[in-house]
């Protein structure tokens, strides 16, 4: 240890420079390096959102022409789920927090896990490639027959950067399930696990087993539009239709790897601004596998209005209405814990009672959805579109940013002004439900999603969804303005600003490279809040 | 992983292998009906299922690798199985012009 400097400064202060950035094996840097080039997505996506509102302010398609149109709206689509949702918690707060509250150096693959950065940047690479060389019409969903055969849009160009960027998750999935398998220091077991590692331990499973079949999905679409290959042509007996299947058994789970870490980091933040233990917490925890695991046969609840047999449709709408109760198990225990804790209204608060109430929402409308009868007519319109991104965004969006405002102090070391925090999140709240809960009503009077001209009657809830898109989009802005400005700070924040469990917070703000001086061992369970009040008070 | 199997196990193995691609050509000369496609499969999973114990070592390796193996295939089944499903039932609801 000729070095041991390395080890006594942070993990930003050891040797700067861009090389040492780009060539990081350290779980913290790398997870910087995924939190900046997430949010850079995220407003290329928001700028594609932007054009879409803009377009919808008025009934007549006047700012963009229908194909122009169908390119932003899958532009919208693919970059928010693949380079922003999809890596969005797991590749940053899962990346920076999985070895700490495992106790560890480091995941138990560095290498690796760069590796993984660079895939990701690759597929980004090329799916923004496919943007400057005129972009791509098929929706995110890349749908046979258009995406095989009709498309003459840079659809393999993009489908590849999609390809790519799936092996950066699959080897994030990989990494931390043999991180918690292998590396959790002496005394942390199983069910003395933070809730967020249970949830990014589901997560992976999700990765590991889905992600590899959406990727030969796609491989398959690129062989049949570059090679002839006839898998969804159904003039030489292919069908369209399986390419749904193919798709959605992963898609579908997907929205799980996007909404199961959202669930992991609030499972975290209601104990800790509550002061309380998780009520229910090996239910939590083993809702998080359920969903996993049921959430892989439900994907035909998409597929009710295309040739699925009916009788198919039956087992998925029923599997459907199940894999709602472990979600609804963690809500209800969130609110449990929620009741008689002492709840302090901090930032964290206002993100946490956020994702409840929209969660809430995206959750039973689903329900909606998942029924075969109702579906038939909400099918393919902005009720769809108010449902998703009740999930996505509502759920997502808001634990990515609920997780990002709590751990800021760990891991910059920097405060950011409490009230600004508090306005970001309701200004977002309110943006958000007015931008999404008007598309619910228009939806189910019958406005189909993507198209860029609508009858005239739908105007004003479309001129208050637009509204709140602006309300939103400021809200964001907020988060991002006084976030890096912090950066610009001294470091100000203590070791454990909220006053929180978990083995984060009982080393400095930022870590060191190597995390912990000593290996922690770990003596009781998660969320010994009540206990260590009481210990407190004694001394 | 620590584990080392004997010579004349890998031969028996390889033995076995190349036996079952001489019955998978023997039988494609036989016409069995309806059965064709499940032998030739049945055949192809013996195969591949001897590859995973033995030369994969999967036999000899801790529960959890075993549980991983085997939860590649159940996740397999679900896709292929449940899909199947799918295709199967089509036909079991008439419609006009069919
Ligand atoms: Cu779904």
């Amino acid at each position: 240890m000729t070095h041991a400097g390395n080890n006594s400064g942070s993990y930003l202060d050891a040797p700067h420079g861009i090389a040492s950035w780009l060539l990081t094996k350290d779980h913290k840097r790398i997870a910087i390096l995924y939190l900046i080039s997430i949010t850079v997505f995220f407003m290329i996506g928001g700028l594609f959102a932007a054009g879409i509102r803009a377009e919808l302010l008025t009934p007549a398609g006047d700012l963009f022409t229908a194909d122009l149109y169908n390119k932003v709206f899958t532009l919208h689509g693919v970059v928010m789920i693949f380079f922003f949702l999809i890596p969005s918690i797991p590749a940053t707060l899962g990346n920076f927090l999985v070895p700490i509250m495992c106790g560890a150096k480091d995941l138990a693959f560095p290498r690796i896990n760069l590796l993984s950065w660079y895939l990701y940047l690759i597929g980004a690479m090329l799916t923004l490639g496919a943007v400057f060389m005129g972009g791509v019409d098929t929706g995110w969903t890349f749908y046979t027959p258009y995406s095989s055969m009709a498309s003459n849009t840079n659809v393999t160009l993009a489908a590849l950067g999609v390809f790519i960027a799936g092996f950066s998750s699959i080897l994030t999935g990989f990494n931390f399930i043999v991180t918690v398998h292998r590396m959790r220091a002496p005394g942390l077991t199983w069910f003395r696990m933070p809730l967020f590692l249970w949830a990014m331990y589901a997560t992976s499973l999700v990765m590991i087993l889905g992600t590899p079949v959406v990727a030969i999905t796609i491989l398959l679409v690129g062989a049949e539009r570059a090679l002839g290959f006839a898998i969804f042509d159904p003039r030489v007996g292919g069908d369209p239709v399986l390419f749904q299947h193919l798709f959605w058994f992963y898609s579908h789970p997907a929205v799980y790897i996007m909404i199961l870490p959202g669930m992991g980091v609030i499972s975290e933040l209601v104990a800790a601004v509550s002061r309380k233990q998780i009520f229910g917490y090996s239910v939590v925890a083993y809702s998080s596998l359920a969903i996993a695991i049921i959430g892989f046969l439900v994907w035909g609840h998409h597929m009710f209005v295309s040739s699925q047999s009916i009788y198919a449709g039956l087992v998925f709408s029923i599997i459907t209405m199940i894999v709602a109760v472990p979600s609804a198990v963690k809500t209800f225990n969130w609110a449990a814990t929620m009741y008689k804790g002492s709840i302090t209204w901090e930032s964290p608060t206002y993100w946490v009672i956020g994702f409840i109430g929209l969660f809430l929402v995206g959750g039973l409308t689903g329900l909606f959805l998942g029924a075969m009868g109702l579906d038939v007519h909400l099918h393919d319109t902005y009720f769809v579109v108010a449902h998703f991104h009740y999930i996505m965004v509502g759920g997502g969006v808001m634990g990515f940013l609920g997780g990002i405002h709590f751990w800021w102090p760990k891991m910059t070391g920097r405060t950011y002004p409490e009230t600004a925090g508090k306005i970001a999140a309701i200004l977002v709240f309110v943006g958000f439900n007015l931008t999404f809960f008007p598309q619910f009503v228009v939806g189910y009077l019958g406005m189909p999603r993507r198209y860029h001209a609508y009858p005239e009657e739908f105007q004003i809830l479309n001129v208050m969804s637009t509204g709140g898109a602006t309300v939103l989009g400021i809200g964001y802005l907020l988060i991002v303005t006084y976030l890096v400005a912090s950066l610009f700070k001294p470091r100000n924040a203590s070791a454990n600003p909220w006053g929180a469990t978990g083995l984060e917070w009982d080393i400095p703000s930022p870590p060191i490279t190597l995390n912990f001086e000593t290996e922690p061992i770990v003596t009781e369970d998660a969320y010994n809040y009540i206990g260590r009040a009481q210990k407190a008070r004694e001394n | 992983m620590s584990h080392i199997s004997s010579k004349g196990l890998y031969y028996t193995i390889f033995g076995t292998l190349i036996a079952m691609t001489v019955v998978t050509v023997a039988i494609a000369r036989i016409d069995l009906g309806a059965l064709n496609t499940p032998v030739a499969l049945a055949i192809a999973a013996f195969k591949a299922t001897l590859v995973i114990l033995f030369f994969m070592g999967v036999k000899y390796n801790t529960p959890l690798t075993k549980v991983v193996a085997a939860s590649g295939f159940l996740w397999l089944i679900i896709l292929f199985g449940i899909t199947m499903g799918d295709y199967l039932t089509r036909a079991w609801i008439g419609f006009p012009g069919r």
